[in-house]
């Protein structure tokens, strides 16, 4: 199905990436063209099958009940996840205000 | 003797603990060769003094007498999408330019603890989401094959595992890390005249692993023979709690259970990947894949797998649903780049650091994702593309009823020019054609070296193989690889 731009516009918005009208205009036909390809997936009848769910069978498993089952991620760590933070404040993440 | 650059993982294991020469002149004799392959842009960090160290603790657990591990002195290329602590991990994009783990993702902790030491962390196409590595924000890797016309015309090393890819085959590094989504370890070692290979979906764990497709990403070895690469993923893979989807099994012994005696084994040859477009030189080489594996004693069979030609748009709707999902973590806020417009709310932060940090291949990706997942499209795509799935593997599962291995062409083409199909999207995709079956049924693959073609360039052929079979597509593979005896490799340039 082609998409114009002003559908773009509102996948990027959604997608939360800033694009400028040149940008939008040069993606917005090569999205058409992604996704008119894509369409030939319509021509198989898949009224009998469900969708997959996991490629290789497996059960998702619990880990024990206990704090810091695993020290690496579990708890306690809070200079370690901030470490790579843009703006780390107060043993905090910093964000620009979100309210007035 | 022999250049020690020249020795794969095997050797360099063996000789290190026979005493032939220490760990420490194969990682100064490897880390040089690093320092001297600038020109073909493979590395994006490079780590000499972690090579050193590993080889330094090896030998001197040698000369203690202790016993050594799998990969014990082998110094190898990790690609910059594995977690590496203290050591910056980009998956070459910018947004996460400067991120220096606090962690170490588990398969490159099971390869340090088999003795392995790291030359540097490689150049790949941005979030392994390309197949030339024309995507990095590190600039292309170039390929160390030209074609033997003289041209000069640099080539793709293929993608996503690229510097992976052009190290091993530039004998800068033994062995090398890749990660396979929909062929990203298969189509390189294809271009490049490599073995590699993708086990079972779960085999080697995904934690610390910069996540493209989670249904999708496995991680495997890339290195210049089957035994090496045995011997790697055993050393790789393994269970791991901390991943929810990891199985749950012992590692079988690949490096000792390798035979390349066929006799019993079926191979199947699936009609439907006799595509149009395939380059004549590929087919040839598919006949003689078929020679080699009879000359093992296998018997080859006509196979059918029906769904072929709707792998590949299935898996460009799975693929970006998955990764406009997984790559909504980078918001600028925990870590990676932060771009702040001057009086931007947070709103405006997320958009402006996602415009900055994602290169233009990643950013169609989510975007077709966010679509294929938005309301109203969800069913129509994303479910569509989910039974197609089940269908593709419900092809395999047929398929086993009549043969024990499949062999296939890893690529329709041998390499193409950097340049060549950036412009078209669309063609770049085709490129996978083969591989990306294989991935959405989760099945180990493989691909080895199997002839040059009339431009002198490598071609090989894929092995494709039952759930959990890495043994009989290795076992294949290593019939492959004495009967085709590939030697050859790239003239140095650079």
């Amino acid at each position: 199905m082609s998409v114009d731009q002003t559908t773009v516009a509102k996948i990027a918005s959604l997608a939360r990436i800033k694009m400028s009208e040149d940008e939008l205009a040069r993606m917005a036909p090569e999205l058409s063209q992604i996704l008119d390809w894509v369409e030939q997936l319509g021509e198989v009848d898949t009224s009998q099958v469900e969708p997959m769910t996991a490629v290789i069978p497996n059960t998702l498993r619990l880990r024990d009940d206990v704090i810091d089952a695993d020290p690496l991620t579990g708890g306690d760590r809070r200079d370690a996840v901030l470490a790579n933070a843009p703006a780390a404040e107060h043993g905090f993440f910093g964000v620009p205000k979100v309210i007035e | 003797m022999t250049e020690l650059t020249e020795l794969g993982v095997k050797a360099i294991r063996d000789g290190v603990a026979a005493g032939d020469f220490t760990a420490r002149e194969v990682a100064e004799a490897h880390n040089t060769a690093v320092a001297a392959g600038g020109a073909l842009n493979a590395f994006i960090v490079t780590t000499p003094d972690h090579a050193l160290a590993a080889a330094e603790k090896v030998d001197a657990a040698r000369a203690a007498g202790k016993q050594l591990g799998a990969m014990a002195g082998v110094p190898i290329g990790m690609k910059d999408l594995f977690a590496t602590q203290g050591v910056q991990t980009t998956a070459a994009s910018h947004i996460l330019e400067g991120f220096t783990p606090e962690y170490e993702s588990t398969v490159s902790q099971n390869l340090w603890s088999a003795g392995a030491g790291m030359l540097g962390k490689l150049n790949l196409d941005q979030f392994a989401m390309g197949s030339s590595n024309e995507t990095s924000y590190f600039g292309n890797v170039i390929s160390p094959w030209r074609h033997k016309d003289g041209g000069n015309a640099d080539l793709a090393p293929g993608g996503s595992s690229g510097g992976s890819s052009a190290v091993v085959a530039a004998r800068i590094a033994p062995a090398a890390t890749g990660t396979d989504t929909g062929g990203s370890i298969r189509q390189p070692a294809a271009f490049t005249g490599i073995c590699g290979i993708k086990p079972t979906y779960g085999r080697c764990s995904r934690w610390g692993v910069v996540a493209f497709a989670s249904s999708l990403d496995q991680a495997g070895p890339m290195a210049r023979s089957v035994e090496d690469c045995a011997i790697m993923l055993g050393a790789m893979a393994g269970f791991d709690p901390k991943d929810s989807t990891s199985l749950d099994l012992p590692v079988p012994e690949w490096e000792a259970n390798l035979s390349a005696d066929l006799r019993g084994k079926k191979v199947g040859v699936p009609k439907e990947y006799r595509m149009e477009g395939t380059d004549p030189e590929i087919l040839d080489s598919w006949e003689r894949g078929k020679e080699w594996l009879r000359d093992a004693g296998a018997e080859v069979v006509d196979i059918s797998l029906p769904h072929t030609k709707y792998a590949l748009p299935a898996y460009y709707i799975i693929a970006p649903a998955e990764a406009s999902s997984n790559l909504a973590r980078y918001d600028g806020v925990r870590y990676g780049l932060r771009e702040l417009p001057d009086g931007a709310g947070l709103q405006d932060m997320y958009a402006a650091t996602r415009a900055a940090g994602f290169g233009d291949e990643v950013k169609r990706r989510i975007l077709i994702g966010t679509y294929v997942l938005s309301a109203g499209f969800y069913d129509a795509y994303y479910n569509q593309a989910q039974r197609v799935r089940t269908l593709i593997a419900r092809d395999f599962e047929k398929a086993w009823a009549q043969c024990d291995v499949i062999l296939a062409p890893t690529t329709p083409t041998a390499a193409f020019a950097l340049g060549d199909k950036m412009d078209d999207p669309l063609a770049m995709y085709l490129n996978d054609v083969f591989a990306v079956p294989a991935s959405l049924a989760g099945l180990p693959a493989m691909s080895v070296p199997a002839m040059l073609n009339g431009n002198g360039l490598p071609l090989g052929l894929q092995l494709i193989g039952k759930a959990f079979d890495e043994q009989g597509v290795l076992n294949a593979g290593l019939a492959i690889q004495q009967r085709a005896a590939f030697d050859a490799q790239p003239e140095k340039w650079w």
